[in-house]
């Protein structure tokens, strides 16, 4: 592509190109009727402009069919691609069960990831070519939004909910990573860089990057020091639910509710203890709602869930509920 | 304005001449003498929302040399959005040729309610004091959208006096809603059936049932966000148990509707101008008037697009994808009825014309281009890029201030008895029209390639286009102060009008330029349909 003037950015991915197929398609149908309306106002203005000798007899103020035919025909060529463009939609909230699944925390004005090997980097994310990879994202702060334009995704980040996005990109290179969701004084500083690295470059990416202990047990070790083990384990003295094999069960609340045990409840039930408390157990777990980072609260979730697993674990993500 | 050296015997008897004292304006309660209020007050915040948005212009030259800090920048935007939504494109053409023609185009001596039509403006007044007052304070830093929570917990500008102009602002729409709805249902004179209106009074019918179902969302959310900054009633923001997203859907549930109070009385003054232009009766009356209502209602329906990558449940998306493109049919509608008008018409190549086909031909492309917008997987794309700026732009800018222009240019020898130079304003419309697509064409490119909106420092590979677009702007800024030239010049120089200088038929060129304090010297009776061509000329004088 000219680098001086730049007109159509790479696409990274099947999605990608899928989305310009769309865009270039829809764009030759508006051009198809609106290149009528366009040469016929000029040839009118000049043709019956005022003085000149065109034949104006029969003049009409009115035809049903004629009003039919330009409110049908080009609403239902708009469908088509209605239904195309809607698919496409719905795909980017199925990501495939078996994705890698990266952490993402954004705070003003900076872009946190957490590998599951225990990698962990700031405004850069390394991801390897033809993976399906999944974000799990969440905000310490205001809305931000998550968009890889040569990927041609976005997605808002929000406070207090974890949203998420797959992609699959199959081009290795280094792509552009924007905040897009205006985020206060330096939101467009907010800017990062995805990294797809080949299937070799990508493992030595993880080598070099090291961890001190994956994910998991970094949660692991929050779990002793927060105190949780206190109550949570199963010889403790205080009646707490335990959280062996919690993850992705079904959980009846003591309003007579039932919620699956997934991300969001996991970190709910941290912060926000006495919103879903469990049936049959009294309230008394405090909260720590901002006494743990959302990193933080990401390796804990990461602990809780790999405390053995319920049934339904590789269920599709949930779509977030309002 | 009676400092005219030669007053004609109409001016002599019209409502300029009725006083020229600060008090027989401000204390006035004639519709046309609170148009001219609302047109001064409203030029005003042109120029305020305007020279924030040259400002923008400069500063974007440069990818990193600024002129403004990051903060200064965002200020700036917020302050252009604010002005130009709230106190010029919503009340522009309904607050002032809304004002001054509904009654002379059905018939009536004045609005429904005077007294409530003066106290509206005042409160836009009170709301437009609050703003200068938030402008001189250092400004808000929020967007004019105040998303939270950043606008509850985290911006540092003065959110609460900001939000207090705009939830003033907003009863002046609503009550002039209510008078405009009152008076079109009341006032009509005798033989003027709702099926001989003119499209632009069909078109404000239908502004004013959004203006008032709407505008009250608007005043509630804002009323809700200021509890938040103040109070720390846990509402929006998740840190005190509230939802960020229930912010969104309410102030999109007015501000998506706001888009139609700016674009439908656009259309109807488009629809008097194309058909007073080719001399002939509009094509398809009733679909252009049945269209109208179509968009206000749908236009209720479709607020969830502007969240489609915001975490709203994804079939909710669907849903709200069909019915944009349901809302669009009413205005490709109105497009195609327009052009088919032309046929065989008799046409002036006058300004009015030239207005009038500079805002199709914009408005054509903003609604194509929110088509891709309402196609789910192009919005995930493009949303909140340069392509959204583009896009609104050309309905807000290319087709509601085209629109404005437009009502200028064709009842100007109406509202002043004279008239300005035709060659002056042929020269301002195609410079409006080539300043603007130079303007905002290179925007839906920069979107396309990835360039975030309210980015004050972007990647220099988009410099191009932003130096381009800046160049259109200053074009643009040339177009806009020009008829401010000829037109204030026209006032002393300009011509006597006469009743109907465009040979247009409407009750509005059955009386004198300008008209007297009562509109009518005797009272109409209406026998004809509207746009009934060829207008037979009343008597002069």
């Amino acid at each position: 592509m000219n680098r001086l003037l730049p007109f159509w950015p790479v696409a990274a991915s099947e999605h990608a190109a899928k989305v310009d197929w769309l865009m270039a398609g829809f764009s030759v149908l508006c051009f198809a009727l609106t290149a009528p309306v366009f040469v016929l106002l000029a040839l009118f203005a000049f043709k019956y402009r005022r003085g000149s000798m065109a034949d104006r007899t029969h003049r009409p103020s009115g035809n049903v069919l004629v009003e039919t035919s330009w409110t049908v025909i080009p609403f239902l060529l708009t469908l088509a691609f209605f239904v195309y463009a809607a698919n496409l939609y719905l795909n980017l909230g199925r990501a495939p069960a078996d994705s890698l699944v990266i952490d993402v925390v954004a705070k003003q004005w900076m872009w946190k990831f957490e590998h599951p090997g225990g990698q962990r980097e700031i405004d850069d994310l390394h991801v390897p070519v033809g993976r399906d990879v999944r974000l799990s994202m969440t905000s310490q702060d205001v809305i931000h939004s998550f968009f890889v334009p040569a990927l041609r995704i976005k997605q808002d980040v929000l406070p207090g909910r974890y949203t998420s996005l797959w992609f699959n990109a199959n081009r290795p290179g280094v792509y552009d990573l924007r905040c897009s969701q205006f985020c206060g004084m330096d939101h467009s500083l907010m800017v990062g860089r995805i990294y797809v690295l080949n299937p070799g470059d990508y493992a030595a990416w993880l080598q070099r990057a090291g961890a001190s202990g994956d994910l998991a047990s970094q949660g692991k070790a929050l779990f002793d020091t927060l105190g949780c083990s206190g109550c949570h384990a199963p010889q403790s003295g205080v009646r707490a639910p335990s959280l062996d094999g919690l993850f992705g069960r079904p959980v009846p609340l003591a309003d007579g509710r039932v919620v699956t045990a997934d991300d969001q409840y996991l970190r709910d039930s941290i912060v926000a203890p006495n919103r879903d408390v469990a049936a049959g157990y009294p309230p008394v777990m405090p909260t720590y709602a901002g006494e743990i980072s959302e990193e933080d609260l990401l390796k804990l979730v990461a602990y809780l869930k790999s405390l053995g697993a319920g049934p339904s674990q590789t269920a599709p993500l949930r779509e977030p509920s309002p | 304005m009676t400092a005219v050296p030669l007053l004609t015997p109409e001016e002599r008897g019209s409502y300029l001449a009725a006083g020229s004292t600060l008090r027989s304006w401000l204390l006035s309660t004639d519709h046309k003498r609170i148009a001219i209020l609302y047109l001064l007050s409203i030029t005003a915040f042109f120029f305020v929302g305007g020279a924030a948005a040259g400002l923008i212009r400069l500063d974007l030259i440069s990818p990193t040399h600024h002129i403004l800090t990051n903060e200064g920048y965002n200020r700036t935007f917020t302050l252009h959005g604010v002005v130009m939504v709230w106190f010029f494109l919503i009340p522009s053409i309904p607050a002032t040729f809304g004002n001054f023609l509904i009654p002379l185009m059905i018939g009536a001596k004045d609005l429904a309610f005077p007294r409530l039509n003066l106290l509206s403006w005042y409160i836009y007044a009170i709301g437009g004091c609050v703003t200068i007052y938030v402008l001189m304070a250092g400004g808000v830093d929020t967007g004019w959208t105040f998303y939270t929570p950043l606008s509850t917990l985290y911006a540092n500008g003065h959110v609460i006096a900001a939000a207090a102009a705009v939830f003033i602002v907003g009863f002046s729409s609503i009550l002039t809603g209510l008078n405009f709805i009152v008076t079109i249902h009341k006032l009509r004179a005798p033989g003027m059936t709702w099926g001989r209106l003119p499209i632009f009074v069909w078109s404000h019918y239908a502004t004013s049932l959004i203006l008032v179902l709407a505008t009250p969302v608007l005043a509630i959310t804002l009323a809700l966000l200021s509890a938040e900054r103040l109070f720390h009633l846990g509402i929006f923001d998740p840190a005190l148990g509230g939802d960020p997203l229930l912010f969104q859907h309410m102030f999109w549930f007015y501000s998506h509707p706001a888009v139609y109070i700016m674009i439908l009385p656009s259309m109807g003054v488009v629809s008097e101008l194309v058909a007073a232009s080719a001399h002939k009766r509009l094509f398809g009356y009733w679909f252009v008037a049945s269209a109208s209502l179509a968009i206000a209602a749908v236009g209720f329906l479709v607020w969830g697009h502007h969240m489609f990558v915001s975490g709203q449940s994804r079939y909710a998306s669907v849903i709200f994808s069909f019915l944009s493109l349901v809302v669009a049919v009413p205005s490709a509608v109105k497009v195609y009825n327009w052009t088919a008008t032309l046929y065989k018409g008799d046409i002036s190549l006058d300004p009015p014309f030239l207005f009038a086909m500079a805002f199709i031909g914009l408005f054509t492309i903003g609604g194509l281009t929110g088509l891709m917008l309402a196609l789910l997987a192009v919005d995930v794309h493009v949303h909140d890029t340069y392509f959204v700026i583009a896009h609104f732009h050309y309905i807000m800018v290319g087709g509601a201030v085209s629109g404005f222009f437009g009502a200028l240019h064709f009842w100007w020898p109406k509202i002043t008895g004279r008239l300005y130079s035709l060659v002056w304003g042929r020269i301002a419309a195609i410079l409006i029209f080539a300043g603007f697509n130079l303007t905002f064409f290179p925007q839906f490119i920069l979107g396309y390639l990835g360039m975030p909106r309210r980015y004050h420092v972007y990647p220099p590979q988009f410099q191009v286009y932003h130096v381009l677009s800046s160049a259109g702007a200053s074009i643009l800024a040339v177009a806009y102060l020009l008829p401010f030239v000829y037109l204030i010049h026209s006032l002393r120089h300009g011509a006597p009008a006469g009743r109907n200088p465009w040979g247009a038929a409407g009750l509005e060129w059955t009386t004198p330029s300008p008209p007297p304090r009562q509109n009518f010297l005797t009272p109409p009776v209406v026998t004809q349909e509207a746009y009934a061509y060829p207008v037979s000329e009343p008597a002069d004088g």
